[in-house]
């Protein structure tokens, strides 16, 4: 997924990034002129909307704590040579792990023993459900694109399934399930604050933004530091040479699908656990996609990731900020926009890359080797 | 079940059937040439659009249907550009186009209709009516069958009827002529068509047009037969089963029939089955049956019953060695 | 008189230059029209490359072609086909899940309408069929055919195209004896209708069974042109190989070999398509001695290498590696042999010596990473791994000096000299060495020698398989010649001669 070598690794790492990121700004700037918004207002807006007050950031970062968790799913695959498509569904079924053991337990468990089964839960299901489409791939030679997109399926039929027919309170009408006990929610960051004197406003996010960062740590370590990590690398980067070294790539492409499958399903933890407080139907919301987003633009790396992540939050809560300062602007442009980054970050870097390659030739000698 | 309701199952399924068969026909020019298409839902989408806004701003359905078509072909030339004339990774490029449509069509869809993202519903002389208004009564002199097959097969529009006659259309195309032959090729060992002197990117692209053309269709009928007007997200992942439904065909014309005409009835009859009980098996939640195709698909898939033998060349960019 | 016989392909003052290497120097060839011209030498001698030329993948930096004596301009394979020219590759161009039939028609289909073409062609075929004596079910799928039969496919491919001049890249290396003789009854017959063959192959007998005339490669350059009756195997083998054996040797007493580390039996082979590549093998490496296997590429070195290292399986064979015993159900694993003090030296190094994504420092622990050198517990130790890789490019001169640069920025010489400096570095007791200096700058070459060298006087027992003959008489001891996958000779190095290597290495002695 990487530019041609043509480009020193500075170019590569970084300024490619950012000038895919810039092309999709420009193109979707284009659209929103278009539509006869001024651009240069909306962005304005948004970066207010997103970073301007304590509980907008508060809003942005809560949208970061999922997409990093999908972001993060999405490169560990990468990084194993496979793309995770399923990040949705194994999000779903992660959230469905965490709430189900919420809903069973939350009323006999103390909340220091609730909150770890929830996620132990909430893993183990998000894991699993990458893992069936990744013993396919390996055992059977099924397509891993195809068959985790139609898990996706299968796990948003699995949810409105047990929702309707057997989580739904008898005679209610909402199509979500009963309100856990206490133990079984995460504290908000606001009670966080509190704990330690802090005046902070009220918002979804709470400390599953510490399980993001933790997870973003434990990524890093288990790639680059641990022998795991270095096997898991070096079958997605040559199968061949990993074969000459006597790593089995079958068993790489299980843990890759499993491990990412696992951090998608920690979704449950933001949302569930943290936001919701009971189950409901649309709480990963295209997040799965976004996540494919983020991981392209982060360049498959947890420090980028976390940047990307924060990024896509910021249009998220400054575009939801817009739609109301800026009449005609809708939730659907930054939809929009997420789309333009994943065509030029992933599908368009071919062409954008010999393009920078040529630009930057024209660049005095010191300036290229940076 | 009596006569009227076995009747209004197959209308039904019938037209349920249709954009599946469109999309799947679609896709199986792309993948045939090697193309893998993860985009077919996007491009349904924004044909849907299209097809509702010039609809009900030039009033006519001829238009409609070109706009619809032209703009799934401009999405096909530029699923084109980042991998078959670049090395671009032809599934991110698919899931792009898939998530630029939900955005680009509601946000169009605002600005210019003012409808929440909804286009205003067509006038019926845009929409496309059942070819034979009375025909449903044609066969009721045959004893129950009668009423059944008439009501099934003669009340549908005449994009229905297209869409079934393409199908032979396709399979003629793809296994009697030197266009389908060259598409075959190309799919399973471009190197081979390179070397026999036969342009690969030029196979390529007019397989993605074709593919654009039926995507536009699938999209029209969608709006023009179906609802009258586009509404935020109408695919509803219709897209996805009929890549589902083209894989499950095995990558044939009338394999994709088949499955499509099977994952139609399972929509159909999802909802008439909610709250029936089958013989056995008791009552089967409408969830189940909706996610049946899919199920079926990975079980296919995964070896289970037969195999699906993918072209060869599927997925891979095709660069000229040397 | 043959000479009055039109010259069908002249191809006069051939120069061509891959950056530093002369693939063909100031090369004269003339093809008398309906003769089968054979073209022989080792790998690197020229003659793919000269046939590249002829068949427009490749354009001469000088020189000129004549074809039926006009001057041709040929830019690409559409040239050459206009022209008359049709080449059967060592790869089959040819698309499994379609039909005989529609594979020859691809690309030249004389109607829009399938069915009307494959009439035309259908009948076409038949009477090409009938005149040449080439049959092929031209309705079965490709994939159901064997290998003869897809090879007499591509030339009935290139005589649908109108090919007069016919050119056969080592033909008979996928065929069995049978096939082969029955390829050759097919030659002859479409020579005596007027076609002009040209057969590049490095097997001596074929060459004086089929063809008219010879010409010998070496080196870049053409050594010998003649009539086949001029010519006789040990000539031909020595024109091809004529170099003076044992040059630049310091050999001082002879070797004593110590215990033997490695024995191989009765080893066998067969690839994907069922084709045998190794046959009835039986090798033993012995400790302090460097054991040459010469021959010209695909003649089963390859697998041999991937056989014994563990990357492949064979369908019959044991093995005795150390202290352990393997057999062809239960089959060495890379892991494996490490663990037994067997190191590899691929063939391919991009694809499988180094990770070419990974720094320096991370190649330079591939398939030892659970070392404790490497690790510590379940975790990789960055600062061992990188002053480990400082210490082998210190030993090794690898340059530049910089672990962290990513491995694919490395120069072929160097990456080798990475590998090398990691395989030797673990002591090992067998090392397997595939084409040690291929795409390595003269530079590295000598210091590569020296080091294998040092390993065999340690007491190690070394393997190299090299294609050029020049190395194998450079490093082993003995040597050990193979030939369409058996074991064709085996000679002390005092014994060598360039006859006798010729004959082994073409299949001329048996």
């Amino acid at each position: 997924m990487s530019a041609p070598v043509a480009l020193p690794r500075w170019a590569d790492l970084v300024l490619l990034p950012m000038v895919c990121l810039l092309v999709a700004l420009l193109v979707a700037a284009a659209v929103v002129a278009m539509v006869g918004q001024n651009p240069a207002v909306v962005m304005q807006a948004l970066v207010k909307g997103a970073f301007g007050t304590a509980r907008g950031f508060s809003y942005t970062l809560y949208y970061a704590t999922t997409f990093i968790f999908t972001g993060l799913a999405v490169a560990v695959a990468f990084h194993g040579g496979l793309f995770n498509i399923g990040g949705e569904g194994q999000a779903v079924m992660g959230g469905l792990g965490t709430g189900l053991a919420a809903l069973y337990l939350s009323n006999s468990l103390p909340i220091w023993a609730m909150l770890p089964v929830m996620l132990v839960a909430g893993v183990a299901l998000g894991m699993v459900w990458a893992a069936v489409p990744a013993y396919l791939q390996a055992y059977r030679g099924s397509h891993v694109v195809i068959t985790t997109i139609m898990f996706n399926f299968i796990a948003s039929s699995l949810l409105v399934y047990l929702l309707v027919n057997h989580l739904r309170p008898k005679g209610t009408m909402a199509i979500e399930s009963s309100l856990f006990a206490d133990s079984a929610k995460l504290p908000s960051m606001q009670q966080a604050f509190a704990w330690v004197g802090v005046d902070w406003p009220a918002s979804p996010l709470n400390v599953s933004l510490i399980l993001s960062v933790l997870a973003c740590v434990a990524v890093y370590l288990f790639l680059w530091r641990s022998r795991a990590g270095y096997r898991l690398r070096a079958v997605g980067s040559s199968p061949s040479a990993a074969e000459y070294a006597g790593i089995n790539s079958k068993h790489q492409t299980l843990i890759a699908m499993s491990i990412s499958g696992a951090l998608a399903g920690l979704v449950g933890m933001n949302e569930i656990a943290g936001v919701n407080g009971k189950l409901i139907l649309e709480y990963v919301g295209g997040a799965g996609f976004t996540g494919i987003a983020v991981a392209l633009m982060g360049r498959n790396h947890p420090v980028g990731i976390v940047f990307a992540s924060v990024l896509f939050g910021a249009l998220f809560q400054g575009g939801a900020e817009v739609t109301f300062d800026v009449p005609g602007f809708s939730r659907d442009m930054v939809v929009m926009l997420q789309g333009f980054i994943v065509l030029f970050s992933g599908a368009m870097t071919y062409v954008i890359a010999p393009a920078l390659a040529s630009a930057l030739r024209l660049l005095p000698q010191g300036v290229r080797h940076g | 079940m009596d006569e009227a309701s076995l009747g209004a199952m197959l209308a039904s399924t019938l037209r349920v059937s249709t954009p599946l068969i469109l999309c799947a026909l679609a896709g199986l020019f792309s993948e045939r040439s090697g193309v893998v298409d993860i985009g077919l839902e996007g491009k349904m989408l924004f044909a849907a659009f299209a097809a509702g806004a010039a609809g009900s701003v030039f009033g006519s359905i001829t238009v409609a249907l070109l706009v619809a078509m032209g703009v799934a072909v401009a999405l096909s030339w530029m699923h084109g550009l980042a991998c078959v004339s670049y090395r671009g990774d032809q599934v991110v490029s698919g899931v792009a186009i898939n998530i630029i449509a939900v955005g680009l069509t509601v946000v169009l869809g605002i600005a210019w209709f003012h409808q929440g993202g909804q286009t205003p519903p067509v006038a019926t002389d845009v929409r496309i009516q059942p070819l034979f208004p009375d025909g449903g009564n044609w066969l009721s002199w045959i004893p129950f069958l009668g009423r059944v097959l008439g009501e099934g097969l003669l009340t549908h529009s005449a994009l229905v009827y297209c869409s079934y006659a393409l199908v032979p259309a396709v399979w003629w195309l793809v296994f009697h002529t030197r266009f389908g032959l060259r598409l075959r090729a190309v799919g399973e060992n471009p190197q081979m068509v390179d070397a026999a002197g036969v342009s690969v990117k030029r196979l390529r692209y007019t397989a993605l047009t074709l593919n654009g053309m039926l995507c536009g269709l699938a999209g029209s009928y969608l709006v023009l037969a179906q609802s009258a007007n586009f509404s935020a997200n109408m695919t509803a992942g219709r897209g996805f089963m009929a890549l589902a439904a083209l894989i499950f065909g095995r990558w044939h014309p009338f394999g994709a029939l088949w499955a499509c005409l099977l994952f139609g009835f399972l929509d159909a009859a999802a909802i008439r089955m909610q709250g029936v009980p089958l013989p056995i098996v008791g009552e089967v939640p409408v969830q189940f049956i909706q996610a049946l195709p899919y199920v079926l698909t990975v079980v296919l898939l995964a070896g289970f019953i037969g195999k699906a033998v993918a072209p060869q060349a599927l997925g891979k960019p095709y660069l000229k060695e040397r | 008189m043959i000479d009055s016989a039109p010259t069908a392909v002249q191809m006069q003052g051939i120069h061509k230059r891959f950056g530093a290497v002369n693939a063909n120097v100031n090369v004269h060839l003339a093809v008398r029209a309906g003769t089968v011209h054979g073209l022989v030498g080792e790998n690197g001698a020229g003659k793919s490359t000269l046939m590249s030329v002829l068949y427009g993948f490749y354009r001469a930096d000088a020189g000129s072609i004549s074809i039926f004596g006009q001057v041709a301009e040929i830019n690409n394979a559409d040239d050459a086909i206009a022209l008359g020219i049709g080449m059967v590759h060592q790869h089959f161009m040819l698309v499994d899940t379609l039909t005989a039939l529609e594979n020859v028609m691809l690309g030249a289909e004389p109607h829009w309408l399938l069915t009307k073409a494959s009439a035309i062609v259908r009948g076409k075929l038949e009477a090409l069929m009938q005149s040449t004596g080439l049959h092929v079910d031209l309705n079965a799928l490709v994939s159901d055919l064997a290998v003869g039969d897809r090879q007499r496919l591509e030339i009935l491919k290139a005589l649908y195209r109108g090919a007069k001049v016919l050119i056969l890249d080592e033909p008979t290396a996928v065929l069995t004896p049978q096939e082969t003789l029955q390829l050759f009854e097919v030659l002859r017959g479409l020579r005596n209708q007027g076609t002009t063959i040209i057969l590049i192959t490095h097997k001596l007998k074929e060459v004086m069974g089929l063809c008219d005339f010879v010409t010998v490669m070496r080196a870049g350059q053409v050594v010998q042109e003649l009539p086949i009756a001029d010519a006789t195997i040990e000539g031909l083998a020595e024109s091809m190989v004529g170099r003076k054996v044992n040059m630049g040797r310091v050999d001082g007493e002879p070797r004593k070999t110590g215990d033997v580390l490695l024995k191989a039996s009765g080893l066998e082979v067969r690839d994907a398509m069922k084709v045998l590549r190794l046959t009835g093998v039986d090798l033993q490496l012995c400790a302090g001695e460097i054991v040459g296997i010469a021959g010209v590429s695909g003649n089963g070195q390859s697998e041999l290498l991937d056989v014994l290292s563990g990357l492949m399986c064979p369908t019959q064979g044991t093995l005795t590696l150390g202290s352990g015993q393997f057999n062809a159900s239960s089959w060495i694993d890379p892991q494996t042999a490490r663990n037994l003090g067997l190191a590899h030296v691929p063939e391919d190094r991009h694809a499988r010596a180094l990770v070419m994504a990974f720094g320096a420092w991370e190649s330079a622990v591939l398939g030892h990473e659970a070392l404790p050198d490497y690790s510590i517990g379940p975790w990789m130790a960055h600062a061992r791994m990188k002053q480990a890789t400082a210490n082998m490019m210190e030993r090794f001169d690898v340059r530049p000096r910089n672990p962290v640069l990513f491995s694919s920025k490395f120069s072929g010489g160097n990456q080798q000299k990475l590998v090398l400096a990691r395989e030797l570095g673990q002591a090992p007791k067998v090392l397997l060495v595939g084409q040690p200096t291929r795409g390595v700058d003269i530079g590295a070459i000598e210091f590569i020698y020296s080091q294998l060298r040092a390993m065999r006087d340690a007491g190690c027992a070394v393997l190299v398989v090299s294609s050029e003959l020049d190395e194998i008489l450079a490093l082993a001891d003995r040597v050990i010649v193979m030939n369409q996958g058996r074991i064709a000779g085996e000679l002390a190095i005092a014994d060598c001669t360039e006859a006798g290597l010729g004959l082994l290495m073409t299949g001329g002695s048996q």
